[in-house]
């Protein structure tokens, strides 16, 4: 999606949560800025608990350095924002952090325990859920089966216990409780036997991320989760993410839509040509110049002033001649 | 025409020994391909690394039969690993290379000239499946229903033989079922989004792989066996695709679907032969269009014919949900 609502659309979106939840969770957020609001804001700055930490990650595809990250860190228990024109590599950045690609240098820990050549199962159950930006249903599993095969843990996940129902039948009862909590919560519960191929685009958004939540991480990481989802049901997924760092869960996500970036997040980091160019609270982030120049202003979709409408116009209308002329001559 | 003797071959062959064989091999297959998306093609490797297990063991050096069972399990499992260690982190098409070959290689080794000594070259084994008939508990008769029946012999491969069908279809029935299984499932959906939950994708597709394999190769004893001779050319190319045929016409990843499959399959090869070689004898098929040397390859043709028709009406295969079918569409 287009950043066509640019900075100067921004404004506060109705959400229709009730005043008490709001309240409590503005708490959350307010103690997540606290934190924050010693930081410098600019790209690199240390945090004062930091979950995350990379250090000069760099990812080379052929000539393009589709990566070049010299230092971030992300703070535990906060909503931090990652935006970025279309190819900025975001969701490259994300497939190193989480072991699905890896980088030609650099080094990154989570929670302290380094990640480096870790394997991507391996840096799930550590804790890093991720889900993708080309949503990944498991078509031919029901919505359900999709949930519980979120968990972790399971003892029917090993070849000899899974012969004898016995063994996991009570465990398999739990995480359908979970998985079913989720689902309603999610407003998936009607589909729950559906097959998850069934579903339309934004329900499937909505079944990666109830699925990455099964397997109860401490941290995750949401690749554009609300694209193509419908605006009222992105205000609930929002109410969704927000519960999440009540629940004291750290969020990093990939978002185009300002209004939303604006709404949920604490800090925002912004990418542009793999690098980190700038980063602070949303409000300081897009107001940024460096921000504006290489994000937002310089964007194919900024309005034309009417000088360079004009020149447009003269232009096509000249090339239209030019290939009326060649046609005539050419019929002659 | 006789028809009597036409149907009560197609109900031989309905449970006969080549129907056993093929479910095995089947089961396994469905196992790796149905189930996990593995696209195993060297399904022909297990059944003949089994089979050559028991029978160069008993044959060649002159050890007991058990010991042979053994060897040649331990031997499906061998050949998984081989198969799996390097390709299963590499994308699907590169199992599907690795396996044909490999079954090649085995089929080509055992057939060679220089370990003739040892595995018979293209003559095979024979005079190793003496210890089996000796534990025949069936009396020397002939167990007949009108013409329908079989000798003790075959009466005894076919009961070993449908008890190994029915214990591998529960294996499958219980494993399929459980969070192991659905594991597996999701693995030939997305490996991606499985790795994402944590789980180790890897090693899930060789535990996969090893089933499968020791699933498909009792289909290679119990041929052994059932004919007490082995030849090379037996387990090439062919049985494998014949495998795919049968799990395409009974539907994949369905537990039952493979042995009614391999009924079916069998059961058209026997009726179609028998037909038209009982209408070129009595001349109503006029022996230049169809020669009776030329029969084994036109029954092949039917059962292509037919496998095009289900693809168009029940492309699902005889047990496959229409629904999943119509997902691939989206
Ligand atoms: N596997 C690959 N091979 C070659 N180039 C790649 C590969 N993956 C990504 N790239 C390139 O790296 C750059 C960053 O891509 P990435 O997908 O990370 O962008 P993004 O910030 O997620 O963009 P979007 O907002 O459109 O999702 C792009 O120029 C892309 O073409
Ligand atoms: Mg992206």
């Amino acid at each position: 999606m287009p950043a066509d609502n640019d900075h100067e659309t921004i404004g506060s979106t109705d959400t229709t949560v009730t005043t008490q939840e709001a309240g409590s969770r503005r708490g959350q957020r307010d103690a997540a800025g606290v934190a924050l609001a010693g930081v410098d804001h600019q790209p690199g700055a240390a945090k004062p608990d930091a979950i995350l930490v990379a250090d000069n990650i760099v990812r080379q595809f052929g000539g393009l350095r589709a990566v070049d990250v010299d230092h971030i860190e992300i703070q535990r228990g906060a909503i931090t924002a990652l935006i970025g024109p279309n190819g900025a590599g975001k969701t490259t950045f994300f497939n190193l952090l989480t072991g699905f690609d890896q980088p030609d240098e650099g080094t990154w820990s989570f929670g302290g325990r380094s990640l480096k050549g870790v394997a991507a199962h391996k840096v799930a159950r550590m804790g890093m859920v991720r889900t993708f930006q080309l949503t990944k249903a498991l078509s031919k599993l029901t919505v359900i089966e999709n949930m519980r095969l979120g968990a972790t843990g399971q003892k029917g996940e090993n070849v000899f216990t899974a012969l004898f129902r016995g063994l996991w039948g009570a465990q398999e009862r739990e995480i359908t409780e979970r998985a079913d909590d989720l689902l309603a919560r999610f407003k998936l519960d009607t589909k729950r036997e559906d097959f998850a191929g069934s579903l339309s685009g934004g329900q499937r958004k909505l079944l990666e991320m109830a699925r990455a939540l099964m397997v109860g991480p401490e941290m995750v990481m949401l690749d554009e989760p609300m694209a193509g989802v419908n605006p009222a049901l992105t205000q609930s997924l929002l109410g969704h993410v927000k519960d999440l760092r009540e629940d004291g869960m750290t969020v990093l996500f990939v978002e185009h839509d300002m209004d939303m970036v604006r709404d949920i997040s604490d800090w925002v980091l912004v990418m542009a040509q793999g690098k980190v160019i700038a980063e602070g609270p949303p409000d300081a982030v897009m107001g940024d110049q460096r921000v504006i120049d290489a994000y937002l202003g310089s964007h194919h979709d900024a309005p034309l002033t009417e000088e360079d409408e004009q020149l447009v116009l003269a232009e096509a209308e000249e090339a239209l001649e030019r290939e009326r002329a060649e046609a005539e001559k050419e019929n002659q | 025409m006789d028809w009597t003797r036409i149907i009560v071959n197609a109900l031989e062959a309905s449970v006969g020994l080549q129907t056993v064989v093929f479910a095995l091999a089947a089961i396994g297959l469905n196992v790796h391909v149905g189930y996990t998306g593995l696209l195993n093609f060297g399904q022909s490797g297990f059944l003949a690394v089994a089979a050559y297990g028991l029978a160069v063991t008993v044959a060649t050096f002159d050890l007991p039969m058990w010991l042979g069972i053994i060897i040649g399990l331990a031997a499906a499992v061998v050949l998984a690993l081989l198969l799996g260690i390097p390709t299963l982190r590499l994308r699907a098409d590169y199992l599907a290379i690795v396996t044909i070959a490999a079954a090649e290689i085995i089929r080509l080794t055992v057939r060679s000239v220089t370990f003739e000594e040892t595995f018979g070259g293209s003559d095979g084994r024979q005079a190793f499946a003496a210890g089996f008939y000796n534990l025949n508990p069936y009396p020397v008769n002939e167990y007949n229903i009108g013409r329908f029946g079989f000798n003790e012999r075959q009466m005894w491969i076919l009961t070993v033989g449908w008890i190994l069908v029915g214990l591998s279809c529960l294996v499958v029935y219980l494993l399929m079922r459980s969070p192991w299984g659905r594991v597996l499932k999701a693995i030939r959906e997305d490996e991606d989004a499985v790795r994402s939950l944590g789980k180790n994708v890897y090693a899930y597709k060789m535990q996969s792989l090893i089933i499968g394999g020791v699933l498909g190769c009792l289909g290679g004893f119990i041929y052994a066996l059932g004919q007490a001779s082995i030849q090379p050319d037996i387990f090439g190319t062919d049985t494998t695709f014949f495998a795919y045929t049968i799990l395409i016409l009974g539907g994949a990843a369905r537990v039952g679907a493979p042995v009614v499959g391999a009924m079916i399959f069998w059961v058209i090869l026997s009726l179609s032969d028998n037909i038209l070689n009982e209408a070129i004898d009595a001349g109503y098929i006029s022996p230049k269009v169809i020669a009776t040397a030329e029969v084994g390859q036109v029954r092949f043709m039917i059962v292509g014919l037919l496998l095009m028709l289900l693809m168009i009406f029940r492309p699902q295969g005889i047990f496959g949900d229409r629904r999943e079918i119509a997902l691939d569409a989206r």
